[in-house]
């Protein structure tokens, strides 16, 4: 019983909200999200890039979408400005998301530079827990508190992607073939569920029947296509919506 | 110029910076230099939201039905699709839960695989 006064009723420091952050490793989402790169692992495995490509991959543009679009476009012979315009329209969305992050993130000493470090860690599952989150971390340790979170399930992530590289060759092809079905299955279901309006849906829905379609006809360039004239589709219709609403 | 247009590894690194990381972070550093500029109601943002939501749908059929690797020597495109109908329903049916609609999808296709469907 040598419990010291000084030190248990001083307020908790920076390394204690790192870590508060870091053991939110431990929730739901951050555990599917985890579960979700085994099967990216796979699919960039199956398309044929190095280890250190994937890992790469998945350090540096973080977004599942982005790398998942990445890969395909790699995988369908995509030149270096469709690739760009791919990925870059399916990253659009996180200029809102780190907008609304940031004012719940700023602390009164934090510097723009700081913000601009942290920001590349936001992705859907990283943003929904903390914007979940951090209204409970005092405001000096918000920083602190979302790279504790954030910085380490994207480090968790990449030593994922690494292992299952590792490991794949060793695998039989019935857990390799279940893998690399984790990607689709995981998608199916998380877009249906972050779309914010019905056009999305309708996006979605066109997409998925139109793909197959057009690769039969123009297998290079479905992708892109399909993106195009599905969001084409549901857009119209949300124009049309919003005219018969007013 | 494609991803294996040259065989060279730093050509590669290029194409994964500016294709991979550049595209996604200039949306991110823009959130924090110009803030919520983007309303998340303006039809512009729509549209874009649109365009990426059928990309990602286009990628997630192909890898359905035309997938390639072990998954495609493994199994029938019809045990696939249903599979992955299977576990989007039950998503649906829990109340959109990702982790059960993933599990359907990925039990029923390991028991189609089992079973030789």
């Amino acid at each position: 019983m040598t419990n010291n006064p000084d030190t248990s009723d001083a307020p908790p420091g920076n390394l204690h909200w790192f870590f508060a952050g870091q053991r939110l490793l431990m929730t739901i989402p951050a555990i599917v999200l985890m579960t979700a790169f085994i099967g990216f692992a796979g699919f960039a495995r199956e398309v044929g890039l190095p280890a250190w490509q994937t890992v790469l991959i998945t350090l540096i543009v973080w977004a599942l979408p982005s790398k998942f679009l990445l890969v395909a476009a790699i995988q369908s012979g995509f030149g270096l400005v469709a690739t760009f315009l791919t990925v870059t329209l399916s990253a659009a969305r996180l200029m809102p998301m780190v907008g609304s992050l940031v004012p719940e993130l700023r602390g009164p000493k934090t510097r723009t530079i700081t913000l601009l470090f942290l920001s590349h860690f936001v992705a859907i599952t990283a943003w929904v827990v903390s914007m979940e989150r951090l209204r409970d971390v005092p405001r000096e340790h918000r920083t602190v508190f979302f790279a504790g979170f954030a910085i380490s399930l994207t480090i968790a992530c990449a030593l994922i992607v690494a292992l299952v590289y590792v490991l794949a060759p060793s695998l039989p092809d019935i857990v390799l073939a279940t893998l690399f079905f984790l990607t689709p299955t995981y998608f199916l279901c998380s877009l249906w569920g972050s779309a914010r309006e019905r056009a999305g849906h309708i996006a979605m829905a066109s997409g998925l029947v139109l793909a197959p379609m057009i690769y039969l006809i123009l297998p290079g360039y479905n992708i892109l296509l399909t993106g195009i004239i599905a969001g084409g589709l549901a857009f119209t219709y949300h124009l049309v919506h919003k005219r018969w609403a007013s | 110029m494609t991803f294996d247009a040259f065989d060279s590894v730093a050509w590669q690194l290029a194409f994964i910076l500016v294709g991979g990381w550049l595209a996604t972070d200039i949306w991110r550093w823009s959130g924090v230099l110009l803030g919520n500029r983007l309303k998340d109601e303006s039809d512009m943002l729509v549209l874009v939201r649109c365009i990426a939501t059928g990309l990602v749908a286009a990628v997630i059929a192909q890898l359905i039905v035309f997938p390639s690797g072990a998954l495609g020597r493994e199994t029938e495109a019809s045990l696939r699709i249903a599979a992955a109908l299977i576990g989007f329903m039950a998503y649906l049916a829990v109340g959109k839960k990702v982790a059960v609609g993933v599990g359907v999808s990925l039990l029923g296709l390991a028991a189609g695989m089992y079973f030789d469907v």
